[in-house]
């Protein structure tokens, strides 16, 4: 099993999705440069948070060009398991990889908090060991993490029970008020329809460790190293 | 061939901020009539920004060496060594005058700055704070002159956290905290001091010296264009009006390609072919060369038509004096300068052989192969000039009696519950998320205790043991209100109080950095403040064993001759042997023990009590006067003793909570401290003899911590304590569920005794917790 985390320029969670996978895994870790076109037989790929190529243009726009994003859209429509966080996501959107688009947050600045989140399916290799229904603690650190896709690819994902996550209250009520950015129908993750890349803006990459505040991200790693481990 | 002579006159002289006696010093170094490009050289070194001329013979009175101080003032960033070969580069430096003209630039570049101070010197940076002052945003707070100030002082606060957040945030530091107050003498002229903290292995720091003749000098980073041309001039006199057409000369910041410099800096590093590094921050590539010639006993010998530029026709005057961001000098190993661009190169990087290093101790400027400028390094740096400024006798600025209508109003009955209200809105000590939460706070999975406690903290990865790993604690403070009553002593307590906030974590401070910020220092009454300040902090830091590593002096922080209070911004780091043991400012849960250590509040005596009263927050907002002086008893080896305390309570884990008694006093502490779980209290605090109950409520004394521990723990902590000659604990109250108490104690007079405080968590959060935001987020939609 071997984890590729990808690295642009202006990537900055790279180090801290490295450290999680490395030190909290235990499992065996590579970066991929953005500027080549081998993912070296990496078995899963993470794509990490940050500001890759300054997030000029449009967050992601830049990034979805790269050698490296191009091998990656080949791996996963084989199959392969990608996931990003953040900016990840971000550029996952961009890719085509998921649908939709993140647009500023509705109140216009920069957020950094720890919100609620309420696991809405557990039948994706992410999430497969946490339960449905299950209210997770993550941090946000974003400007545009408002989720945006037209009526009808809303009405996939919600029909293909693709909405990995919404933002709810410490109880696991989805409320308006517990939405931090304005995201659709409380929108914090999705799949695609082959269930194998997944987009959050939550960073699980920060909360895998007790010290920092919360540990419940650690649910989402471990579902991806066991999906991993059962696959090989 | 010597560079062709300007014709100088008195005009020329003054626009370039030199004296007519600097004049005359100017051609003794040289021996001639400078050109041009040599008078520009000489404005900007010998500027006070960057010569800290009128400061150096004061700073030298500070203490700056201990066991573990690897690197003291001088270089770019302090260092300390914090144990398992990790050392620690930190430094504070201001942004004022360009925050002023021109906020989200100014301060998003005050940050880029710090950050290159760090990783030039081999640390990758870890941490930011920020110790920001504003004039005042709310109009329940702003005088009748105040006012038709509110709307730009509103605007230059959201300016100022936009650009903190930009730069920080893309650059991927997290913030870690620091401190927002407001006062009237800050509206025309802003504070953003930036903190920096970064790890670096003891033995891979790097220097910013040259060394190595014939070894090549190359220029990395953005191009060079015109902005911020004599910027250090321009943080070295005072704003009049006009000012704002300056706008020019603050720089433009670029986070994104900071953070391709680091990645790039650090891996250039790591090849060993790079000898010496410094970043072109205030005077560019005029400052980087000519230190790191200085610095190395050797000469510099530059091209600049070499030079990456942006803009086309730039002279020699301009390119050295441009302080485009985002540029570092390095001087790299003859024969192994292509390891060092190719990674450069990798980063997308301009990096460009522009020079060399020479025997001669000259800097020499080539454009067009013309010689531009030829100077003796040293005539620029060590032999700048220092000024032994006239120090007039400090004054009482305000009487030290409390007034009669104070007086007279103290012994009238008050409703407490709505005075404690009315201080937690007041912006000096409601909450900060409106400012905080723009910051990312949690990138680089270190945060232990991000904004909002005491200090910041984050562990250190790869040290310690698995798992309990060591930890890094960092806090700013300085109250301008109380230098400005007493300059010595309010520096003193900036001290002590930036200390206690680190120990309340656990943590043993261990260092200091500073930014001084005062007014103009050609007014003796203003050198008079600097001089005291410094005295103040000299003594605290000795006593508190937390020596100087460097930071910062802005002087001339003054509009149209109306001066700042006198600002001294202490930054102090402490370490943690086991982060995991650190302590947190939210009381955990209902049903604990409540202390108050430290010095005795039950000593205090009424009429003393009463001077210091006045420069308290209850005095400035309930009571809209100022009075008196700072606390005046501080002992400084009871602030020691104290910190020891709560280092020794936090290794044996006997404590839930710790947190210094300061803005508000002990009510306003005590309410805080039950917001973020809704933990309330039902305490009695001490009465002060023959005083009013308001002292005891919200005055605020010297060197006084509470702290939480269950019963179980209560006699284990009152030993510990009590085992410290200076220090004792008054146990007053316990935590309780949802409801907020506080009485006072018998002893006082019989209708001030029974419940003064009395409502419940909730009614208290919504005033602290709205306040800025009914303020800012209205601002939006204006």
């Amino acid at each position: 099993m071997k984890f590729g985390v990808l690295v642009f320029p202006g990537s900055n969670c790279d180090q801290d999705t490295y450290h999680v996978i490395a030190e909290v895994a235990k499992q065996p870790v590579t970066f991929l440069w953005h500027d080549s076109a081998s993912l070296e037989n990496c078995d899963a790929i993470l794509v990490p948070g940050g500001f890759a190529y300054g997030d000029y243009l449009r967050t992601g726009a830049i990034a979805r060009f790269s050698p490296v994003m191009q091998s990656v859209k080949k791996f996963a429509a084989d199959g392969g398991l990608v996931m990003g966080i953040c900016n990840g996501f971000q550029i996952l959107c961009e890719s085509g990889l998921l649908p939709g688009a993140l647009m500023r947050n509705a109140g216009l600045r920069y957020i950094c908090k720890q919100v609620h989140l309420r696991t809405e399916t557990t039948v994706t290799p992410f999430t497969h060991l946490l339960k449905k229904g299950q209210v997770l603690q993550l941090p946000i650190g974003h400007m545009e993490g408002n989720y945006f896709c037209d009526d009808a690819t809303l009405a996939t994902l919600q029909r293909e029970d693709r909405v990995v996550f919404r933002y709810a209250t410490p109880e696991g009520d989805v409320t308006a008020a517990a939405n931090p950015n304005g995201s659709r129908d409380n929108i914090a993750g999705i799949v695609n329809e082959g269930r194998n890349v997944l987009g959050m803006m939550p960073h699980p990459d920060r909360s895998s460790e007790a010290l920092l505040g919360s540990a419940d991200g650690w649910g989402i790693f471990g579902s991806l190293v066991d999906s991993l481990a059962a696959k090989a | 061939m010597a560079p062709s002579p300007t014709t100088i006159t008195p005009e020329l002289l003054q626009q370039h901020g030199i004296t007519a006696g600097e004049y005359q010093r100017i051609e003794a170094a040289l021996g001639r009539v400078p050109s041009l490009t040599e008078l520009g050289i000489y404005s900007v070194m010998w500027s006070e920004h960057c010569s800290y001329k009128s400061s150096r013979v004061h700073l030298k009175r500070l203490p700056t060496e201990s066991a573990r101080v690897v690197q003291g003032p001088g270089e770019n960033a302090g260092i300390i060594d914090v144990g398992d070969g990790w050392a620690c580069a930190f430094k504070i430096e201001s942004h004022n005058h360009p925050s002023y003209i021109e906020p989200f630039q100014g301060a998003a570049t005050g940050v880029g700055g710090i950050l290159r101070d760090i990783f030039t010197m081999g640390a990758r940076p870890l941490a930011v704070m920020d110790s920001l002052r504003f004039g005042p945003v709310r109009e329940e707070e702003a005088s009748e002159a105040d006012k038709p100030l509110l709307h730009k002082n509103q605007s230059i606060l959201e300016g100022v956290v936009h650009g903190i957040a930009a730069y920080g945030n893309c650059f991927g530091v997290p913030n870690l905290g620091g401190e927002t107050k407001f006062e009237s003498c800050y509206s025309g002229n802003p504070l953003v001091n930036a903190f920096a903290l970064g790890l670096v292995r003891r033995d891979e720091i790097f220097y910013a010296k040259a060394t190595g003749v014939g070894n090549p000098v190359i220029y990395v980073g953005a191009k060079t264009g015109r902005d911020g041309i004599h910027g250090a001039t321009m943080a070295s006199e005072e704003f009049k009006e006009g000012s704002e057409q300056k706008r020019p000369n603050v720089q433009v910041g670029d986070p994104f390609m900071e953070k391709l410099l680091l990645e790039a800096c650090l891996e250039a590093m790591k090849t060993g072919a790079v000898v010496g590094i410094q970043d072109m921050g205030a005077a560019g590539l005029t400052s980087s060369s000519c230190e790191m010639g200085a610095r190395g006993g050797v000469g510099i010998d530059m091209d600049l038509d070499k030079v990456p530029q942006r803009e086309t026709g730039m002279n020699a005057y301009e390119l050295m004096l441009s302080e485009s961001q985002e540029r570092m000098l390095l001087v790299a190993e003859k024969g192994r300068e292509d390891e060092v661009l190719k990674v450069f190169t990798k980063w997308g990087l301009d990096g460009v052989i522009v020079g060399e290093v020479i025997a001669e101790p000259r800097l020499r400027i080539w454009r067009n192969g013309v010689l531009e400028a030829d100077i003796p390094n040293t005539s620029l740096t060590d032999e700048a000039p220092k000024y032994h400024r006239p120090v007039g006798e400090w004054k009482a600025p305000v009487p030290v009696d409390p007034p009669a209508e104070v007086l007279e109003a103290l012994k009238q009955p008050r409703d407490y519950t709505a005075d404690l209200k009315k201080l937690l809105a007041g912006s000096n000590i409601c909450s900060k998320r409106w400012v905080y939460e723009q910051y990312d706070s949690m990138v680089q999975t270190n945060t232990v205790e991000g904004p909002g406690g005491e200090a910041g903290v984050m562990r250190i990865k790869d040290s310690g043991a698995p798992g309990h790993e060591r930890g890094l604690a960092m806090a700013l403070a300085g109250n301008g209100r109380w230098c400005y009553l007493d300059p010595k002593l309010g520096a003193m307590q900036a001290v002590a109080e930036a200390a206690r906030k680190v120990a309340c974590t656990g943590a043993t401070p261990v260092a200091t950095t500073n930014c001084l910020n005062f007014g103009n220092p050609e007014k003796p009454e203003i050198m008079a403040q600097l001089s005291a300040a410094i005295d103040g902090m000299a003594e605290a830091c000795r006593a508190l064993g937390a020596p100087v590593t460097g930071g910062n002096v802005s002087l001339y922080n003054e509009t149209r001759g109306e001066g700042i209070y006198p600002t001294p911004v202490i930054g102090i780091v402490g370490v943690l042997d086991d982060v995991t043991k650190a302590v947190g400012s939210d009381f955990q849960r209902a049903g604990e023990e409540i202390f108050l250590i430290g010095s005795d509040i039950a000593t205090e005596i009424a009429p003393i009590a009463l001077k210091s009263f006045g420069s308290s927050e209850f005095a400035k907002l309930v009571l809209g006067k100022i009075w008196g002086n700072p606390p005046n008893h501080l002992e400084l080896d009871g602030a020691a003793q104290l910190n020891q305390c709560l280092v020794k309570l936090a290794a044996e884990g006997l404590i839930t909570t710790a947190f210094d008694v300061n803005d508000g006093g002990i009510a306003v502490a005590l309410a805080e401290a039950s917001f973020g779980k809704g933990i309330g209290v039902n305490a009695e605090v001490i009465p002060i003899a023959d005083a009013p109950v308001e002292l005891s409520l919200f005055g605020e004394y010297a060197s006084q911590v509470v702290i939480t521990c269950s019963s179980e723990n209560a006699e284990k902590v009152r030993d510990i304590v009590f085992g410290y000659s200076e220090l004792t604990a008054h146990r007053i109250g316990e935590t309780v569920i949802d409801t907020f108490t506080i009485s006072v104690a018998s002893g006082i007079a019989a209708d001030a005794q029974g419940k003064v405080i009395s409502c419940t968590v909730n009614e208290l959060r919504k005033p602290w917790a709205t306040s800025l935001d009914t303020v800012l987020e209205a601002e939006v939609f204006v």
